[in-house]
């Protein structure tokens, strides 16, 4: 079984450098981590290898630096890593970014499983999984807690909903996007540490894996973020004490003085 | 301080300090409460392929040395020196082996070891053989192919728990120390059983177990090296993973100087965290200078060990004494500084403190190790 799994860098810290320009995030000089949602992406990718005899690459799209996470899933038993890494990519939204993920599993060649994250802990957005498998023109399944049966050409896997859970048959290739339910991820192994550190990532250009660079970065996303901003938490309260009767009274008159928006 | 530790002994300590703070820090204090043995974790370390850190590659080790087997016990000792235990004990069963096992017995017990599939045990201690590890008196009397092995041995770390124990057995009683040898004996072996299981002050995670021999055989390819040399076995043994001891009372004190620091900064009183008044700096502080010297004298001893120096008990006594030491009075001074919350169990700082007190007793009391200090002293003066 070839496997694929999606990681993305995401901050380790909550102080995150905004670009004012092009408001994204400054990735360079900042902490970072592989998005928690992905490790189990990774943990689930390895033990199918493992129970499949198969092989697993982790591709990531990001700054040069990314290469060193990408080296930590190699110390946790991937095999592969490719990192897809050009001025061309930078300012991406969540189609671009699926668009050029796309062309490089394309180049990859031959997968089976695409696993990601069921969402990046910085966009909170979750569309890059499903946008992927768009492009990719194949099925895909989100919010995977668990994978029921897997083999050639097939999948059943159990989807994670409000009120318990959906079993769902696909044919392969196909892409899931799994939730943090699905296993516990492994801590590294010093064989894996050594491997990892002897390990080269690839590192793709957008002419590398034939992208159309319209479709890459600012250029390719149509999403335009107007503004980001830290919500302030300014609530003015009032607190009113005095006797039970005193307090019902005051409080019917403050509620009685207020406008409400009835919609109409 | 940079201890200038190899690109693979700092990947080592990163790993290990990892799982602590991961994976032993969050069960420590329930399992010291309940005594509970930490299969979960051991699994955890053989997964991460540290247990075989101080065996050769050949065996399926990484090829390291006391060195590496330090920096592991004093990083999971910094989250609990019982459970860092299971893997410092078996250390100890393991050494003779090393040490002295001839090429069959080193293929066929260290690769499980090296695994984290089995777990070794060291028994040399008696009811009457303690300090004075001459008094050994359970007995192996060669008949035919086998040894019938007899007697008690007692405070047995990881007893009932390892598969693998090298035991020190009495093999002409004529001729005192030099009548002991030294065998491995397999658990499951008829003739083989444990006797009760201690309910001790502190590293309550560890196993400390009597180990029973009553017409035991052994088949005679478990005697390590020749007869006579058991005594030489455990001496050489002991000055070897003395280090390991050190590191696991340095990781103890680390752990809480740790605590101590951090609630200093939470703790207010008089309208001003305790971090601020001098009398709980100046703990700190000396906390803090007792940890560092005795870090550096337990790697640099480390070191010395692994350089395949020939006189090591002098020194590897020293790093013992001094770490432990350190231990028991850094340990006290956290639950001072932290006041009626360090006396609490719900901290994890007196329970630093019983664990610490441990260190000062075995592999060798600190009035033992001082008479092998002063010994060595006394030699270039006479």
């Amino acid at each position: 079984m070839n496997i694929v799994v999606c990681v993305k860098q995401v901050p380790g810290t909550n102080e995150v450098k905004m670009n004012e320009e092009t408001n994204t995030i400054i990735r360079e000089g900042m902490e970072a981590i592989i998005n928690p949602f992905d490790t189990y992406a990774v943990e689930e990718g390895v033990r199918l290898k493992e129970q499949t005899d198969g092989k697993v690459t982790a591709i990531s799209m990001g700054i040069p630096s990314v290469a060193d996470l990408l080296k930590e899933t190699i110390g946790l038993g991937v095999d592969e890593a490719v990192l897809l890494s050009d001025r061309t990519f930078a300012g991406a939204d969540s189609l671009a970014t699926s668009y050029a993920l796309a062309k490089g599993i394309e180049k990859i060649g031959g997968v089976d499983l695409i696993i990601c994250g069921k969402q990046a802990t910085d966009g909170d957005t979750a569309q890059v999984g499903p946008s992927l498998a768009e492009k990719l023109g194949i099925p895909h399944t989100t919010y995977v807690k668990k994978i029921e049966e897997i083999s050639e050409g097939y999948i059943r896997c159990e989807r994670m909903t409000d009120d318990g859970y959906e079993v769902i048959e696909m044919t392969l290739p196909a892409v899931i996007t799994v939730v943090k339910e699905i296993n516990e991820p492994r801590l590294p192994s010093m064989k894996g540490m050594m491997r990892a550190k002897k390990a080269v990532v690839q590192v793709w250009t957008a002419d590398d894996v034939g992208a159309d660079k319209a479709l890459c970065g600012l250029d390719g996303s149509p999403t335009q973020v107007v503004k980001t901003f830290v919500p302030v938490h300014n609530v003015n309260s009032e607190m009113i004490e005095g006797e039970p009767n005193e307090q019902a009274k005051r409080l019917a008159d403050v509620l009685m003085s207020m406008q409400f928006e009835t919609g109409n | 301080m940079n201890y200038f530790l190899t690109e693979e002994q700092e990947m080592i300590q990163e790993l290990a300090a990892k799982i602590a703070d991961e994976k032993i820090t969050p069960v420590a204090i329930e399992y010291d409460e309940k005594g509970t043995f930490p299969h979960d974790i051991i699994k955890i370390l053989a997964d991460s392929d540290l247990c075989g850190v101080y065996i050769e590659e050949q065996y399926g080790g990484l090829g390291g040395g006391i060195m590496e087997m330090s920096l592991v016990v004093e990083q999971l000792s910094r989250a609990c020196g019982g459970i860092a235990l299971a893997f410092a004990g078996t250390g100890l069963g393991t050494f003779p082996i090393i040490l002295f096992g001839n090429e069959e017995q080193k293929k066929k017990y260290l690769p499980d070891i090296a695994s984290g599939k089995k777990l070794a045990a060291f028994g040399l201690t008696e009811a009457n053989a303690g300090s004075d590890a001459a008094g050994v008196e359970t007995t192996a009397v060669l008949d035919g192919d086998e040894y019938i092995l007899n007697g008690t041995k007692m405070w047995i770390t990881n007893g009932g728990e390892a598969d693998i124990y090298s035991v020190i057995a009495c093999t002409d009683r004529e001729l005192g120390p030099r009548g002991f040898s030294a065998f491995i004996v397999e658990k499951d072996t008829p003739g083989f059983t444990f006797g009760k299981k201690e309910d001790k002050m502190g590293i309550r995670a560890s196993a400390t177990v009597e180990l029973v021999f009553e017409d035991c055989r052994i088949p005679k390819e478990n005697l390590l090296a020749n007869e006579g040399m058991g005594f030489i076995v455990a001496m050489k043994t002991l000055d070897r993973t003395r280090p390991g001891v050190a590191a696991q009372a340095l990781g103890i004190a680390q752990g809480a100087l740790d605590a101590a620091a951090k609630y200093s900064k939470e703790r207010e009183q008089f309208g001003s965290t305790i971090s601020t008044f001098q009398a709980v700096q100046h703990m700190l502080a000396d906390m803090a200078i007792q940890i560092e010297a005795s870090r550096a004298l337990v790697y640099q001893t480390c070191r010395h060990v692994d350089s395949g120096a020939k006189r090591i008990s002098k020194e590897s006594a020293m790093c013992k004494v001094m770490a432990s030491d350190t231990a028991m009075k850094v340990t006290v001074d956290a639950v001072q500084v932290m006041g009626g919350y360090g006396y609490m169990k719900e901290f994890p700082v007196e329970k630093m403190m019983r664990d610490a007190k441990i260190t000062q007793i075995y592999e060798g009391t600190n009035q033992i190790q001082r008479n092998i200090i002063a010994l060595e002293v006394l030699k270039k003066y006479r």
